[in-house]
């Protein structure tokens, strides 16, 4: 989590990005099928996933109770007789809470002492469609409520416009509020219409100065999908090599079962290298998604189909 | 956290083999031949082993001369039930095997790739749903292909030898559209990869295909000549490679079966700088890292432009990196085993000879399983067009690296192979894209994407890759036949008046020196003589040069390097021909003069059918056109008629100019060129016909006439390297000369078998298939999607 300065905004690097759709679409759906991971392997990746989910609520209807519950399961994800028949030893939890700037003084409380980090969303979260500076002030007022990291959304219009100097300069200022702590750039990929411009969008982001790039806020028409992610993760691969820096990546939205879990895990492994396999540069945003991998623990260690009933809910 | 991450390993993820072994056990891992609807008993066998253990599966039998006759006896009998079945009931019978071989996919998968080698990745996700497709497509067709082909028949029984990269797939193949046009069957799987065929000989019991109609005989390549040599059998289907496809067109020259050829392969795989390299990477791997690169149309040279060759490698080289080499039963494989030792050999010794000729061998470090056979994805740099490496079929997992400059210099080096399979092109310019597919001489290209197949396109190649397509309707049209259009007299044999009395202008002309027409230039022939012409009553009327070798050399020269003509519009090249039409019948009187003075017969009559010819063959050229394949993806394929290239044709004796006429228009309409020997006997009017080609804008080079001895100039264009196609109507001994003279470079023949032809009451059907034999189609796949 080393934060970096903003990199020079090259206008011709953001316009000659070419994504086949075809292609892409072709490679998510074979690569599923290429890979296969059984048993206890199936049970360790399971365990990673937990440790890389940003457990989310991002509701209306959030309050401080809801908000503490969440975080007592980001502590306790899995039940501990299922982590004691897995011979887990090491201590997990999820690898952050994701939440509105205005629950975060209640998540930070309630996340005391624990490994888990504290998110928060911000600028004008879903849209993007406020004036900057209250995006500013927004990201100041999470940063001093507690929050570690920063879920900011882009303005889209910026980008179906074109207006790639402007959306430079907009993440650039996320970028200088948020200081030494980490940013969270989120494209809203089911709002970009392409995946040239998600393409687009993921360059400007990490020109600007992004710690991760994030394909949704969930409330897109369209939610995370292994096409927009393979884009965005064979972006970050070619930043690596033009600059050295590593940007991770986040996958939010729409992914609320173990075997799509899996599936990124794969994607990662296979597109990035097994260094992104880390919850510094990889997260999933989820919060039904742990249910489901709790389920699945369960039947590995029980030999039986678990019920939804039997595991706390989140 | 860094020390939890080694724990983020696959493991093994083994499919189970034990239903597959089940049922080796139920045969006691022995195998008889399939005939007439049982399983016979296993007689001189051989073993069949797993390549990626060495282990043997079963011992299967090797088909005797003697059980390809009672196959093709029983075959035989079968047909004239099987033609005659409702077109309801056969599409019931295919639907059947479409639908058994899905409830029996899994089996299936496992099945081949235990025999064959391939990752079960491969087998259950591509090969056996493409088997399904393939039976589901021509239930279909058998349901309605009398509708849509009303005057044409099956050829009855017909035999088919298939490889062992895919084998229950290029079983399917070969049997759907055979069964859906009311043919039946006597095939033969590879010597290595019986297995599924044996199983799905069993599905052919469980959906009660009448005995006889499907036979299937295992064995080895002596079995496949047997059965290209039966006399029943009147179409012959092969896949394998280049060198067996000679063979057997060498085996059945004259005999009149018709062949269709799927053979070997050198294809090109080409990227453009303005490309999605990272999905053109994927696309490599699924090119040339498919199936062990055991692949007839794998994209085995890599054409990169220049300026992105390094950045190209380096995300290719990583990509390699992550490619998983073992054991082909684990779902995590991405290579298997290569099928059998003879074959990871030969590979062996291509790569070693290559890198003797200087290529820098690349190789990820992958671990190679010490059982079975092996061998790693292999990267060859520093290649040439000039190495041996760039230009063998190896059939393995091996690439070659090619950088290009211009999209010309692409089509150059793609195209610079002797054969002509498939292209893939990656570029995100559609203009580019576009441009390029019909420049590059191959039966498939495929933009932005690569080894895409269905039911409902055609697959096959040009050049040395063979003839004949497999999927959609051209595929059909294979396995379906005209009925016999031939006639039993003569026109000249049934001339009745006596010649002499006919009536014959009388006055002195000025003295004619007739030249041969090479190059849209009158040229004297080589050798210096003419050889006269004699009328009916043996007057000497005219003189012809005699042309040689060399100056059918110069004619298929000229031929080779016209391109105005094939890049002509359809409408000009209507128009060309329409003009024609119009210089001959200001010349009408002369040339039935001279028709009547050299044949004896109505030489106005021939004249005006030449010029009804003419303008049926102008209507034509631009309304033979190609079709929009429906394939199951987000995209089109283009079925692409394109011309054979050049077409040498040598008419016969009979109505000398109107057949002339016929078979020389009917290959310009659609593009190609033409070298033409006409009539030996009677050559005056065709080779006249100059006269009328240079009045008419006719490009030159396009057509090229030379007159002379019919059989020493045919042999001299039957072996031309630089001639695509042969059209021969003479006698039965030459037809068979020019089919096996053709193997030289494969080219496609259309000969007379020593028939004749009514050339004044052609019926539509032969007027159809002479543009059908001037034509092959090119498959054009475009996905598409922003």
């Amino acid at each position: 989590m080393t934060a970096r300065d903003p990199l020079e905004l090259d206008i011709n690097l953001i316009l000659s990005q070419k994504v086949n759709l075809s292609a892409v679409e072709r490679r998510c759906e074979t690569l599923v099928k290429r890979r296969s991971v059984k048993k206890r392997y199936q049970a360790d990746w399971l365990l990673k996933a937990i440790q890389f989910m940003d457990l989310t609520t991002l509701a209306g209807d959030d309050t401080p109770a809801r908000v503490e519950r969440l975080c007592h399961k980001a502590r306790n994800p899995v039940r501990k007789d299922i982590l004691d028949s897995l011979s887990n030893s090491t201590a997990l939890s999820t690898a952050a809470v994701c939440v509105y700037p205005e629950l975060v003084r209640t998540a930070k409380s309630a996340l005391e002492k624990s490994a888990v980090e504290l998110a928060s969303v911000a600028t004008g979260f879903p849209t993007g469609l406020v004036p900057e500076r209250t995006k500013i002030s927004e990201i100041n007022a999470a940063i001093s409520n507690g929050a570690s990291e920063i879920d900011v959304v882009i303005n889209r219009n910026k980008v179906l416009t074109a207006n790639w100097r402007s959306l430079y300069n907009d993440i650039k200022a996320y970028k200088k509020a948020c200081g030494s702590f980490h940013l969270k750039v989120i494209i809203g990929a089911g709002d970009l219409g392409t995946l040239r411009n998600v393409a687009r969008a993921s360059w400007v982001s990490m020109l600007a100065g992004a710690d991760f790039i994030k394909t949704s806020t969930g409330k897109e028409p369209t939610n995370a999908s292994l096409p927009v992610s393979l884009v965005m993760l064979r972006a970050i691969r070619d930043f690596h090599e033009m600059t050295g820096f590593k940007v991770g990546f986040k996958a939010a939205g729409g992914i609320s079962k173990a075997k799509q879990a899996i599936n990124y895990l794969v994607l990662i492994k296979e597109e990035l290298a097994e260094e992104w396999l880390d919850k510094s540069l990889f997260r999933i945003g989820a919060s039904s998604l742990l249910a489901d991998v709790e389920r699945q623990l369960d039947h590995f260690v029980s030999g039986a189909y678990s019920s939804g009933n039997r595991h706390p809910i989140v | 956290m860094k020390q939890n991450n080694t724990i983020m390993n696959y493991g093994p993820s083994p499919e189970s083999s034990s239903a597959a072994y089940d049922w080796l056990s139920k045969s006691k891992k022995k195998f008889g031949h399939f005939i007439n609807g049982k399983m016979t008993n296993p007689k001189n066998t051989f073993k069949t082993i797993n390549p990626s253990t060495g282990e043997v599966l079963a011992k299967i039998s090797n088909g005797t001369e003697n059980d390809i006759k009672i196959a093709v006896k029983s075959a035989k009998a079968a047909f004239k039930i099987w033609k005659n079945v409702s077109s309801f009931q056969r599409s019931k019978y295919i639907y059947a095997l479409a639908r058994l071989i899905q409830k029996n996919s899994r089996i299936l998968s496992v099945l081949e790739t235990l025999d064959n080698g391939k990752p079960i990745r491969e087998s259950r996700d591509i090969d056996i749903p493409l088997v399904a497709r393939h039976f589901y497509y021509h239930a279909g067709w058998g349901k309605i292909f009398k509708d849509e082909f009303p005057e044409k028949e099956p050829f009855g029984v017909v035999g088919q030898i298939i490889p062992w990269n895919f084998p229950l797939l290029m079983l399917a193949w070969k049997i759907a559209p055979a069964l859906a046009t009311g043919n039946t069957i006597v095939l033969k799987p590879a010597e290595t990869t019986s297995l599924t065929a044996l199983f799905f000989a069993e599905l052919c019991m469980e959906a009660l295909i009448p005995p006889g109609v499907i036979n299937i005989v295992t064995g080895d390549g002596k079995t496949g000549s047997y059965i290209a040599g039966h006399p029943t059998v009147s179409k012959l289907a092969f896949t394998g490679s280049t060198e067996v496809g000679r063979l057997l067109r060498k085996q059945t020259a004259g005999e009149g079966k018709k062949l269709s050829l799927e053979l070997g392969g050198k294809s090109a795989f080409i990227v453009f700088e303005d490309a999605d390299l990272d999905s053109a990477v994927e696309g490599v791997i699924d090119s040339i890292w498919f199936n062990q690169g055991e692949v007839c149309c794998a994209g085995s040279r890599l054409l990169i432009q220049e300026g992105i060759q390094k950045k190209f490698i380096a995300k290719l080289k990583r990509r390699m990196e992550k490619l998983h080499l073992g054991d082909p039963l684990d779902k995590s494989t991405d290579i298997g085993a290569i099928n059998s030792f003879d074959q990871l050999e030969k590979i062996k010794s291509l790569v070693a000879s290559g890198a003797k000729e200087g290529a820098r061998v690349y190789q990820p470090k992958v671990k190679i399983p010490a059982d079975g056979f092996f061998y790693p994805p292999t990267l060859l740099e520093h290649t040439h067009q000039s190495m041996n490496i760039c230009q063998a079929e190896i059939f393995g997992p091996v690439l070659s690296v090619i950088t290009f400059r211009t999209p010309n210099e692409a089509v150059e080096i793609a195209n610079n192979s002797r054969y002509g399979l498939s292209t893939s092109v990656w570029t995100e310019s559609i203009n580019l894209g576009l441009d390029l597919a019909p420049k590059i001489k191959v039966g498939v290209v495929w933009i932005n994407s690569t080894n895409m197949f269905d039911a409902s396109a055609g697959f096959g190649g040009y050049r040395e890759s063979g003839y004949g397509r497999e999927g959609g309707k051209e595929g059909l049209l294979e396995y379906l036949r005209d009925r016999d259009l031939s006639t039993k007299t003569t026109p000249i044999n049934s001339l009745t008046k006596d010649p002499s009395v006919l009536k014959i202008s009388k006055e002195q002309n000025i003295d004619r020196t007739r030249k041969l027409f090479i190059g849209g230039k009158q040229n004297r022939s080589d050798s210096g003589y003419d050889r006269k012409i004699f009328s009916r009553s043996n007057q000497i009327i005219g003189q012809v040069p005699e042309g040689n070798k060399k100056d059918i050399r110069d004619a298929v020269e000229a031929a080779s390097k016209e391109e105005k003509w094939r890049n002509m519009t359809a409408h000009n090249r209507a128009q060309v021909i329409y003009y024609a039409a119009e210089n001959l019948e200001l010349r009408k009187k002369e040339y039935a003069d001279i028709l009547q003075k050299m044949t004896g017969i109505d030489g106005e009559k021939e004249v005006e059918s030449s010029l009804e010819t003419i303008f049926h063959y102008a209507a034509w050229a631009d309304k033979f056109e190609g079709t929009i394949h429906d394939v199951p993806i987000r995209g089109v394929s283009l079925a692409m008629k394109e011309p054979i290239g050049v077409i040498g044709i040598v008419c016969p004796n009979d109505n000398p100019l109107l057949s002339f006429i016929h078979l020389v228009f009917s290959a310009l309409c659609t593009g190609n060129s033409v070298v033409a020997i006409p009539s030996e006997t009677h050559p005056l009017s065709a080779l006249d016909m100059y006269q009328v080609f240079e009045s008419s804008d006719m490009p030159a080079g396009a057509i090229n006439i030379v007159t002379g001895n019919r059989e020493t100039l045919t042999q001299t264009l039957a072996i031309h390297m630089g001639v695509d196609g042969i059209w021969y109507f003479g006698s039965k001994e030459g037809s068979a000369i020019v089919e096996e003279l053709s193997t030289s470079n494969l080219k496609q023949t259309w000969v007379n078998y020593g028939a004749h032809y009514a050339w004044l009451e052609l019926s539509k059907e032969f007027r159809m298939l002479s543009l059908h034999k001037a034509t092959q189609v090119k498959n054009i796949w475009i996905p598409y999607g922003e």
